[in-house]
C-alpha cells in the first residue's frame, strides 16, 4: 500500500459560538481509494467536509490542510473546486428548470465573450453523460429525470470541473436499491479512472461494500480511522462502537414513572413522499404510547422520524397516507391540525424557526397561539386573560424575557423551546411529540426541558420524543422504538437498550435482517 | 438612539417617529401655505378628499399584514360605483337600496377575489392584477357614460355634516384672534360635544385597561407616557374638533364620523380578536400558522372578504362625493392605501403593521395631497413627491430593522 497522500487534514478544530463542532481531527486520504465517513447525526461530519471544501474559509477554523502536496487555505467553494475537490449534497444543487447540459456546466459555462457556446455545451455534456452511463439527451430538463439520475448529473458536474477529490454526502439516501448499486458501481469505476473519492453514509452494509478505509468521526474527534481489507477485521459491530462508544453521563433528571391505560396507538402507518408519489417514506409503522409514559423515536437521518410525525399531525406531511389511530382505544381520524388537536395529540417541531414559531410575534401572542379559543368569548380575546397566561408559563417553564412583550425572536433557542413548549402545554394535550426538543440548545436549558418532559408524563400525558441523541433518548425514556427507511426495526425498554443496540437497530437495511 | 428612551418608548418607538413625522409635515405645510392648510375649509376638504384613503387603508393593512397585495381597488371603487349610480340613475333604485346593494356586490368582489387566493392559491399579486383589469373593464360598461343627478341624501354622505342639533355656544377662545377671522366665530355644540365625548372616552378606556393589567399582576406602560400620549392625542382631537366647529362650515362631517367609527372597529379587530390575531400569525410563519392549528385558507379568504366590504364603503363615498358615477374613478387609490400602510410601519414582508400607524400614513398621504394642492403644485410633481417619501419611508424602516437586528 502507498503512502501517497492526496489529502492530509491535520488538527482541524472548528468552534460555533457555544459549541465545538470540531476538536483537533486527523485524517490522511490515500490517492485513487474510497474513503467512507461515518459518525451520528451531528458528529460533525458535515463541518468537516465545509472546513475541507471552504464554506468554513481559511481562519475562521485551526489546523491545516494539505492537498495534492500544497498546504491549502481555501476561502470559499469556488477556491476548492479550482483544486479538483467538489462536494456532492444530499440536497442536490441542481436548478430543475433549467437542463441537463446548462447544470453541469452552470457558473463555469461553454461560452465565448459572455455568449453560451451550445454546440460546444452539448456535446461536451453528452461526453461527460456517457462517462457516468446517463444516455439522456443534454437538453433534458433536470425535473424530467428521477432522483438517481439526478445524483449522476451531479458527478457529470463535477468531472466537468476535472475533480481529483468527489466528497458524496448521503449519496444513496433518497435512492432505492437499483438506483444505489448503480451509483456504487460508478464510484468504483471513477477509483479506476483514479479519483479519490469520500462518501459520507450511515448504511454500514454500503459502507462494507465499497470503502476501502472507514473513519469514524464521534462528538468532532476522530476516533478510528479502519482499514476495511487489512487485518483490522472491521465489522459493523465494530464501527457501531466505535460511533457511539462514548460514557453516559448523568445529566438527566431522577423520574419513575407511573405508566397508565394507552393513550395512542398508531396501526400500518403508511406515508408516500409528497411530490415523488412512488416513494415510501414511512413503511407500516405500529407503535403505541401510554399515559405517562415517555417513547423515544430513534433514526438515523432520513430515516423518516419527523416524516412519521408531522404525517400523524393532521397530515401534514406527505402523501397518499393510509393505516390507522388510535385514541384511547377508539380508532380517529387525523386529516387536519384542527382535527389532530382536538383529539389531543399536538407536534412540536424539530425546526422551532420554520415551522414552530412566529419570530416576530410577541412571547405571550406565540405562547397563546394554538390554545387561542380558549380565551376568546365570541371571538374577542380577553386580554388580561391572556397575558396572566403567558406570564404563568414564563414563570413556571421559567422562561427567560424581559417582558412576555418581547418578540420571541430574541429569545435564546432554550427559551424559544420552552415558548412552543408552553404554546402546546396551553392546549392541554394527550400526547405531545415532541420532535428533537433539545437541538442547538445548552446543557443547562438541556436538562430544564427534560424535567418539563418528565412533568408532562407525570401529569399523565403520552409524549414521544424523536431525538438524534442517543445518551438522551436513554437517559429520558422508557421505551425505545428505532426507525430505519421508514420501518420500526425495534422496541426496546429503557433497561435493554444501550447505545451499540440501538444504533444496530438504527442502521438495519431492508433484508439485511428480521424485523420486529 | 440611548437605551433610556428605547425603554421609555419601548415597541412603538416607530409609532411615534411616525406621529411627529405627521406633525412636522403639517407645520412645514401650514407655514409653507401661509396657514390656509389649517382653515376650517381646507380641513374640510382634507377629510372629504382623503376619506377613501383612509377607508382603503383599513382593508389593505390586513391584506398585507397577512402577506398578500390588492391591486383591484382602484377599479373595484369604480365597478362598484357604477353598479350604485346605474341603480340610482336608471332604475331610480331607493338610495339605501342602493347602498345595500353596493355593499353586496362589494363582498361579492372579495369573495370572487378570495376564492382565488385562499382557494385555488393563485397569488394575490396574480389575481388582484387581473381584477384590476376585470373590473375597470365592467365599469367602462356599465357606465361608459356619466351618470349623475343622485339623491340629495346620498349625495350628504360624502358632502353633508351632522346637523346642528343643540345650536351654537359662544367661542371661549374668541379674544385671541382679531375679529372677522374665521378662528373667533361661535361654535357647533354637536362637534363640540363629539370631540370632547372622544378625549374623555379616550382616557375612561385607557384607565380602565391599565387597572385591568395592574389587576392581573401584568406589565404597564409607565405612567408618564401614556399621558404624554393622551394630551398629545387629546390636543390633536380638540384642535381638529375646534376647527371644524366653527359654524362657517358646518360642523362635524358625516364622514369623519363614518371613518371614525371604522377606525375603532378595525383598531378592535386586529387587536382584540382571534380572526386579528390569525391575520399576524399568517403573516409572520404562515406554515407555523398552520402547525398551530390555524385555518389559512379562511383567513386568507375573509381578509379579501373584508376587503371588498371597504372597497364598496369607498365606493359609495367616492360616488356620493362627485356626485356622479364615473367608469374612470378610483384611478390608483389603490397605491394610495398601499402607501399609506408602507408609511405606516407595516412590514413589506408581511406580519407587522397597526391600524394607527396605517391611519397616519394615509394622513400624511392626505396632508402632502392637500398642502401641495394649495401650493398649486402641478399634479404630476404631486405624483413623484408622493412616490419619493413612500420609497424614503420604506426605506427607513428596513434599515433601521436591519440596525436593530445586528445590534
Amino acid at each position: 500500500m502507498s503512502d501517497d497522500y492526496i489529502l492530509q487534514m491535520r488538527g482541524i478544530t472548528k468552534e460555533f459560538p457555544g459549541v465545538k463542532a470540531l476538536s483537533d481531527v486527523n485524517i490522511a486520504v490515500r490517492r485513487g481509494e474510497i474513503y467512507a465517513i461515518c459518525g451520528e447525526n451531528g458528529a460533525g461530519k458535515s463541518t468537516l467536509m465545509e472546513v475541507l471544501s471552504g464554506v468554513h474559509p481559511h481562519g475562521s477554523y485551526s489546523g491545516e490542510i494539505i492537498f495534492d502536496g500544497e498546504l491549502c487555505t481555501f476561502r470559499s467553494i469556488r477556491d476548492s473546486e479550482a483544486k479538483g475537490i467538489v462536494i456532492i449534497h444530499q440536497e442536490l444543487a441542481l436548478s430543475p428548470f433549467l437542463s441537463i447540459g446548462e447544470n453541469i456546466f452552470i457558473g463555469n459555462e461553454r461560452a465565448k465573450f459572455g455568449v453560451i457556446d451550445w454546440r460546444e455545451t452539448n456535446a461536451q455534456a453528452a461526453a461527460l453523460l456517457a462517462r457516468v452511463g446517463l444516455t439522456e439527451h443534454p437538453q433534458t430538463i433536470v425535473a424530467d429525470i428521477g432522483v438517481g439520475k439526478q445524483q449522476l448529473v451531479e458527478i457529470a458536474k463535477a468531472l466537468a470541473k476535472h475533480v481529483k477529490l468527489l466528497i458524496l454526502d448521503e449519496p444513496t439516501a433518497a435512492l432505492n436499491d437499483d438506483d444505489s448499486e448503480n451509483l456504487l458501481q460508478l464510484i468504483r469505476g471513477l477509483k479506476a479512472e483514479g479519483i479519490t473519492s469520500i462518501i459520507i453514509s450511515h448504511k454500514l452494509a454500503e459502507i462494507e461494500a465499497i470503502a476501502d478505509t472507514t473513519i469514524v468521526i464521534r462528538d468532532g474527534h476522530t476516533i478510528s480511522s479502519l482499514d476495511m481489507h487489512g487485518g483490522d477485521d472491521v465489522s459493523q459491530a465494530r464501527i457501531i462502537h466505535d460511533m457511539v462508544g462514548r460514557p453516559l453521563e448523568h445529566r438527566f433528571p431522577e423520574h419513575n414513572p407511573t405508566i397508565g391505560e394507552e393513550v395512542f396507538r398508531v396501526e400500518d402507518w403508511t406515508v408516500f413522499h409528497p411530490i415523488d408519489t412512488e416513494r415510501k417514506v414511512v413503511d407500516g409503522v405500529n407503535l403505541n404510547v401510554r399515559r405517562g409514559e415517555i417513547v423515544g423515536l430513534a433514526g438515523l437521518m432520513g430515516a423518516g422520524r419527523t416524516e412519521f410525525a408531522m404525517s400523524v399531525f393532521g397530515h401534514s406531511y406527505g402523501s397518499r397516507i393510509s393505516g390507522q389511530a388510535y385514541k384511547a382505544g377508539q380508532p380517529v381520524a387525523l386529516t387536519t391540525v384542527d382535527q389532530a388537536m382536538d383529539n389531543g395529540i399536538v407536534y412540536a417541531t424539530e425546526d422551532r424557526k420554520r415551522y414552530g414559531l412566529n419570530l416576530i410575534q410577541s412571547v405571550k401572542e406565540n405562547i397563546t397561539s394554538a390554545g387561542l379559543p380558549k380565551l376568546a368569548h365570541v371571538g374577542v380575546i380577553e386580554t388580561e386573560a391572556e397575558g396572566s397566561v403567558a406570564e404563568g408559563y414564563r414563570r413556571e417553564l421559567n422562561i427567560k424575557t424581559p417582558t412576555i412583550e418581547v418578540p420571541v425572536g430574541k429569545l435564546s433557542g432554550g427559551n424559544q423551546q420552552k415558548v412552543v413548549l408552553a404554546k402546546w402545554i396551553y392546549t392541554d394535550p394527550d400526547l405531545l411529540i415532541l420532535d428533537e426538543p433539545t437541538r442547538g440548545i445548552d446543557v443547562g436549558a438541556k436538562y430544564e426541558i427534560y424535567t418539563i418532559i418528565d412533568a408532562l408524563a407525570d401529569a399523565g400525558k403520552g409524549v414521544l420524543m424523536i431525538s438524534s441523541e442517543l445518551p438522551e433518548l436513554l437517559g429520558v425514556c422508557d421505551r425505545i422504538y428505532t426507525l430505519a427507511e421508514g420501518r420500526i426495526t425495534g422496541c426496546v425498554s429503557r433497561s435493554q437498550a444501550t447505545q451499540e443496540s440501538l444504533m444496530q437497530l438504527m442502521t438495519m437495511e431492508k433484508g439485511s435482517g428480521d424485523t420486529l | 438612539m440611548s437605551s433610556t428612551i428605547k425603554d421609555i418608548f419601548g415597541k412603538n418607538l416607530r409609532q411615534y417617529g411616525i406621529m411627529l413625522a405627521l406633525v412636522v409635515i403639517v407645520l412645514i405645510f401650514a407655514v409653507a401655505t401661509q396657514g390656509k392648510l389649517i382653515m376650517p375649509d381646507n380641513v374640510w376638504s382634507l377629510i372629504q378628499q382623503n376619506a377613501y384613503v383612509l377607508i382603503l387603508a383599513l382593508g389593505m393593512l390586513m391584506v398585507i399584514i397577512a402577506g398578500h397585495i390588492d391591486l383591484s381597488v382602484g377599479s373595484g371603487v369604480a365597478f362598484i360605483g357604477a353598479i350604485v349610480g346605474w341603480m340610482m340613475y336608471t332604475w331610480h333604485t331607493n338610495w339605501v337600496l342602493a347602498v345595500l346593494a353596493g355593499i353586496a356586490v362589494g363582498l361579492l368582489v372579495g369573495v370572487w377575489q378570495g376564492f382565488w387566493v385562499a382557494f385555488v392559491r393563485i397569488p394575490a399579486f396574480v389575481v388582484t392584477l387581473a381584477s384590476m383589469l376585470l373590473f375597470r373593464g365592467l365599469a367602462q360598461v356599465i357606465a361608459g357614460r356619466t351618470m349623475a343627478g343622485f339623491p340629495q341624501d346620498f349625495n350628504k354622505i360624502a358632502n353633508g355634516s351632522l346637523p346642528n342639533w343643540f345650536g351654537f355656544i359662544a367661542n371661549p377662545l374668541a379674544g385671541l384672534f382679531p375679529k372677522g377671522s374665521p378662528f373667533g366665530a361661535e361654535l357647533d355644540l354637536v362637534t363640540v360635544l363629539i370631540g370632547v365625548i372622544a378625549v374623555v372616552g379616550m382616557v375612561i378606556t385607557g384607565w380602565r385597561s391599565r387597572v385591568r393589567q395592574i389587576q392581573h399582576n401584568l406589565p404597564v406602560e409607565s405612567m408618564g407616557l401614556t399621558i404624554g400620549r393622551w394630551v398629545g392625542v387629546g390636543l390633536a382631537i380638540l384642535v381638529i374638533t375646534y376647527i371644524l366647529s366653527m359654524n362657517l362650515i358646518g360642523g362635524t362631517p358625516i364622514l369623519l364620523v363614518l371613518v371614525g367609527a371604522l377606525i375603532l372597529i378595525y383598531a378592535f379587530v386586529t387587536t382584540r380578536t382571534v380572526f386579528g390575531r390569525h391575520v399576524y400569525a399568517v403573516g409572520g410563519n404562515r406554515m407555523a400558522a398552520l402547525l398551530s392549528g390555524v385555518n389559512t385558507a379562511r383567513v386568507d379568504f375573509m381578509i379579501f372578504v373584508n376587503m371588498g366590504f371597504l372597497t364598496a364603503v369607498a365606493a359609495i363615498v367616492t360616488t356620493s362625493r362627485a356626485g356622479a358615477a364615473v367608469a374612470a374613478a378610483g384611478q390608483s387609490f389603490e397605491l394610495d392605501a398601499i402607501a399609506a400602510c408602507f408609511i405606516g410601519g407595516t412590514a413589506v414582508t408581511g406580519g407587522i403593521g397597526r391600524v394607527s400607524g396605517a391611519m397616519i400614513g394615509a394622513l400624511i398621504m392626505g396632508v402632502l395631497n392637500q398642502g401641495l394642492s394649495i401650493l398649486t403644485v402641478d399634479t404630476n410633481w404631486q405624483m413623484a413627491i408622493k412616490g419619493l417619501i413612500l420609497l424614503l419611508a420604506v426605506t427607513w424602516d428596513l434599515v433601521s430593522k436591519r440596525r436593530s437586528r445586528l445590534a
